[in-house]
């Protein structure tokens, strides 16, 4: 058995249960499909659950590897692995997922079918951006995802979803599409180098590229994820479309999504692009524009009057975090950066559950339309002031950990950064626990609230194992620390060696190659003619 | 077999799949004049089908030809890979467009044999298009099939817009025919030949020496071929074209026409007049980003579907150019798979619309678009797939297709190109994604009726195509490695013993600073 999580077919399986189920929730009958549904995001956990024991900790290997040729013409194969980030990732998926689903039970009546297929078409998708390791592969599952998150945003949201389901679609592909432009002339210069064409991730990070070149390509990845990070000013996607998604739409994508903007700059921008990616210019920017984020952020949150609006607007605050921890590029500062994706997907996630809990009672997410809550609903009120103090990084939550490690992390080497961060902190503070105090405290003013029913059976279900992890990761988190140990410290290792073995321009054929993206690669050929 | 240009009889040979068309094509107009037909129904159900089959026998016949070989390269119809390749296109396209066009046809009441006729009669002109190695040929060809379309335009004799239309390609077509003569022309005076072997030995004497008059020729025959690829600024005639005529014959027009103009420029200026690349490489490198940009906006703002699909094809002829200007192997290969699969998609997209219009083609706008997809379900599941292909969106042959066009572009040194042509298709995305929002977010409106979808031959064309489509996108090998080959065949080799080596074209230099 453990053989058997150790291959690659484990993780094949993880994409094939999901695809089948999908196809499964369009088959059965209308009332039936979220049965299926959850029962294959249950089995995809299930599955992937033993992942976490079998993984090998203290090697910075891909484990469960495996290229299979797919498109050989083109030297494009079905590679697929992980090493500990990528765990981390797939596991958080495979968790969240269920909880969304079980989630939407009573949310979603209309079009069930379409709903829970798409659902599951997006756990498959998003698993695979996690494991693809072959640059063809990975475009397609990152494109992919935007198809059923269009939908479930644009069909099932609520008054202004064209709009946010557009916007969404429109912002995410353009980054895409000039990331797409970077693989391929990374694929040429590859080919040109070494005379093989290959999509393959091992050998395009073994692709030396000179400083200049360096620049832009990594420019062109960047902004695809920065974008879906969302790092600063490529925010403005992000309240719309979190705001306007059903509920399950929210959680998924606070949840995972976000995560695949900060696991492309770890998994690609970073080893690819070394130099560039360590450079003062991009690292100050980068700092800068998270900075901004994580301040920005919560200011605005703190003035939102609706609660879902407030909660997307804390994302930005927590990605900011996130991208400062990558980028100190400090071992403390990436583990607590790769463990502040999985809390902020834990609690943002469980924060959106409970925000459209009190929707699917009063359909109202006005803070001013509540008050007095935890009169009427003790137990919805104790989950939610657990998982608002761990969104706050209270010590004993998994917000604590993570945002303790990447401001340690970050002070070592950028002190201001880290000062300036902490105040983030405070912030958070200052808009999470008023929004608490008006919904869960003081007396009932309105009349509709004091008939309101606690949470049920199936909605203690779907919290219970996120305020689980909140504590466990909160009080005991050495088991994930561990597991992404070594391929942060592999990771830090390999950047910082690159980037100082980057070629230096000398000579005048590096120059000319140098110029090459901006001015055309005929360039190089007609000099070398 | 080995064939021999010298002997007249060869040639019957290699045409043998055009002539089997062509028998078919007068076989169908003769039999349609000898059976009686009412005005009810004007002509005999089974006329497509002896259309079809004959398509499927010149298919058959084009396959024949993969045994032949033709070692010298001075007959007036190529022997390669690439015009078998072509052939199948064509066919193909012939093929589908027949099975879209039957029910449309049936239920417009213009069901009659002529049609047919036309429609193989324009077929053979595309595949003698793609085919020929002599000027008189190209020129013959492309009358046969412009002439054919034209009618074929305005073959719904009652609606005001396809006599428009049909009038507006006449005009515009008829100049560019003349712009194309001319070209033969100035080429045949300057060169003494019109067979395009010869002419190419001629052209690089003539570009060392800056021989205005063989120059002249070749830009304007590189005009006359922008014109029936309707590359921006020749494309004037399209939209009102592309909107007057019959929706079948729109795709068909949009799928085969431009197809055909695109092989010939692959052939004809990429190959034979590769010599004088340093005066087409930049008239074609401008037309293909004008033909990128400029109907990618105009599009936006389109509210009849069919008329946003007529700009959106006028954009792919822009994309098809970026694996001209590349002028490689590689861009050659890229520009005939996505030929060929966006003959698939457009001539779906189009038998889609066709369908939701209704009657009269009654309706054509967003508007009516709205709750499609929930009311029949499979119909807009393969728009989908349609409207995603031709955004480029994986997993689609669509996106196979611009990726290999992203390659070429990066490796004949035109990252620009790369650049202008994901913009372009960013923009594209929102007028495709407006459909798809409009048929699946947009509640159905009580006065619109369910469309009807046709009968077993619309129903075959489009899950095949809808399904060819995804699998190019998920299993792209096969045809990626045909493409290669045939880009690979096409491209010259040293076989010229009329002048000095032909130099393979390189990328052109392009200032746009």
């Amino acid at each position: 058995m453990s053989t058997f999580f150790e291959s690659h077919w484990i993780l094949s399986l993880l994409l094939i249960i999901p695809a089948v189920g999908a196809a499964g929730c369009l088959l059965v009958r209308e009332d039936r499909s979220r049965h299926v549904a959850l029962l294959t995001s249950v089995l995809t956990f299930v599955a992937s659950l033993p992942l976490f024991w079998t993984f090998r900790p203290g090697t910075p290997a891909i484990q469960n590897y495996v290229s299979i040729p797919w498109i050989e013409a083109w030297g494009i194969g079905y590679t697929i692995g992980m090493d500990g980030i990528s765990l981390l990732m797939v596991l958080l998926t495979t968790f969240v997922t269920p909880l969304a689903i079980l989630g939407s039970y009573s949310y979603i009546q209309q079009k069930q079918r379409a709903y829970y297929a798409m659902m599951l078409v997006l756990l498959a998708a998003m698993i695979g951006v996690f494991i693809a390791l072959d640059m063809f592969l990975f475009f397609l599952f990152w494109e992919i995802m935007l198809i059923p998150m269009y939908f479930l945003i644009g069909v099932w949201g609520g008054k202004r979803r064209i709009y946010a389901a557009v916007k969404f679609f429109l912002f995410t592909a353009i980054g895409s599409l000039l990331m797409l432009v970077a693989i391929v002339v990374m694929v040429y210069l590859y080919h040109r180098q070494f005379g093989v064409v290959t999509f393959a991730y091992n050998d395009l990070v073994q692709l030396p590229l000179t400083r200049g070149l360096q620049l832009p390509l990594f420019g062109a990845f960047a902004l695809a994820f920065a974008i879906k990070v969302p790092l600063f000013p490529m925010h403005t996607w992000l309240p719309d479309a979190h705001v306007e998604a059903p509920t399950a739409g929210s959680v998924i994508l606070a949840g995972v999504l976000l995560k695949m903007g900060t696991y492309g700059f770890l998994r690609f921008a970073l080893p690819f692009f070394s130099h560039a990616a360590t450079s003062p210019l991009v690292v100050n920017t980068i700092i800068v524009l998270s900075l901004i984020g994580i301040v920005y952020g919560a200011w605005v949150a703190a003035v939102q009057p609706d609660a879902k609006k407030l909660v997307a607007y804390t994302s930005i605050a927590h990605l900011g975090f996130v991208m400062l921890g990558l980028f100190a590029l400090t071992s403390q500062g990436l583990q607590g950066g790769i463990l502040q994706m999985v809390n902020h997907g834990i609690s943002t996630g469980a924060l959106f559950l409970l925000v459209g809990m009190l929707y699917e009672r009063r359909h109202t997410r006005l803070i001013a339309d509540f008050g007095g809550i935890a009169k009427v609903m003790p137990v919805f009120a104790a989950s939610f002031l657990l998982v608002a103090l761990s969104s706050i990084g209270l010590p004993g939550t998994n917000g604590f950990v993570g945002e303790f490690l990447i401001l340690l992390g970050t002070f070592r080497k950028y002190p201001v950064a880290a000062f300036i961060a902490a105040t983030g902190v405070i912030f958070a503070a200052a808009y999470m626990l008023p929004m608490v105090q008006r919904i869960l405290y003081g007396e009932i003013e309105r009349e509709e609230n004091r008939a309101l029913a606690d949470i049920g059976m199936r909605e203690r279900l779907v919290l219970a194992p996120a305020l689980v992890m909140i504590v466990l990761i909160g009080v005991f988190p050495q088991p994930f620390l561990a597991r992404t140990a070594a391929s942060v410290d592999s990771l830090i290792d390999q950047v910082e060696t690159r980037a100082l073995s980057t070629p230096l321009l000398t000579g005048a054929a590096d120059r000319r190659y140098d110029r090459m993206p901006i001015l055309g690669i005929d360039e190089l050929d007609r000099e070398e003619r | 077999m080995t064939l021999d240009f010298s002997l007249p009889i060869h040639y019957l040979w290699a045409l043998l799949p055009e002539a089997v068309l062509a028998a078919t094509g007068l076989l169908v107009l003769l039999l349609d004049v000898f059976q009686r037909g009412s005005r009810q129904e004007p002509s005999g159900p089974w006329v497509p089908w002896v259309a079809m089959v004959g398509v499927l026998l010149a298919a058959l016949a084009n396959g024949l030809l993969i045994g032949f070989d033709a070692p010298v390269r001075t007959g007036m119809i190529a022997m390669d890979a690439f015009r078998i390749a072509t052939n199948f296109i064509f066919l193909g396209t012939t093929l589908f467009g027949l099975l879209f066009a039957v029910d449309y046809l049936r239920r417009e009441g213009l069901d009659v044999g002529e049609f047919y006729f036309l429609v193989l009669m324009a077929t053979v002109g595309m595949m003698l298009l793609a085919g020929s190695r002599d000027l008189i040929v190209v020129f013959v060809a492309l009358e046969l099939m412009s002439l054919s379309v034209y009618v074929l335009t305005g073959f719904n004799r009652n609606d005001p817009r396809s006599a428009e239309g049909a009038l507006k390609y006449f005009l515009m077509g008829a100049f560019a025919s003349g712009f194309l003569l001319y070209g033969i022309a100035l080429i045949f005076g300057a060169s003494g030949s019109t067979n395009l072997a010869l002419v190419t030995a001629e052209i690089s004497r003539a570009t060392a020496s800056g021989d205005f008059l063989l120059l002249a020729g070749v830009v304007l025959l590189v005009v006359g071929f922008s014109f029936k690829v309707s590359a921006v600024p020749f494309h004037m005639w399209t939209p009102d074209a592309y909107e007057g005529a019959p929706t079948p014959v729109t795709g068909y027009m949009a799928a085969g026409v431009k197809a055909a103009g695109v092989a010939a420029l692959l052939r004809i200026v990429t190959i034979e007049l590769a010599p004088a690349v340093s005066v087409w490489g930049a008239v074609l490198w401008w037309l293909a980003v004008l033909t990128m940009i400029v109907p990618n906006f105009i599009a936006l703002a389109q509210d009849n579907v069919k008329r946003m699909l007529a700009y959106s094809s006028i954009a792919h002829a822009g994309y098809l150019l970026v694996g001209v200007v590349a002028a490689s192997s590689l861009g050659r290969a890229a520009s005939l798979l996505y030929l060929a699969i966006y003959a698939m998609m457009t001539l779906g997209a189009f038998g889609v619309v066709y369908v939701v219009a209704g009657r009269g083609d009654a309706r054509g706008t967003l508007a009516d678009y709205r709750g499609l997809g929930w009311r029949r379900p499979l119909l807009g599941a393969v728009l989908v797939v349609f409207l995603l292909s031709l955004a480029g969106f994986p997993p689609t042959g669509g996106f196979i297709g611009k990726l290999y066009l992203l390659m070429a572009a990066v490796e004949s040194g035109h990252v620009d190109l790369a650049v202008i042509l994901v913009l372009t298709s960013f923009v594209s995305y929102y007028y495709y994604l407006r459909v798809v929002w409009k048929m699946y977010f947009e509640e159905a409106p009580e006065d619109v009726p369910v469309p009807v979808v046709p009968g077993a031959a619309f129903r075959l064309a489009a899950v095949v195509s809808a399904a060819a489509i995804v699998a190019a996108g998920i299993f792209p090998g096969l045809v990626i490695s045909t493409a290669e080959a045939v880009g690979e065949d096409l491209s010259p080799r040293q076989v010229a013993p009329l002048s000095q080596p032909v130099t393979p074209p390189r990328a052109i230099e392009t200032t746009t600073d």
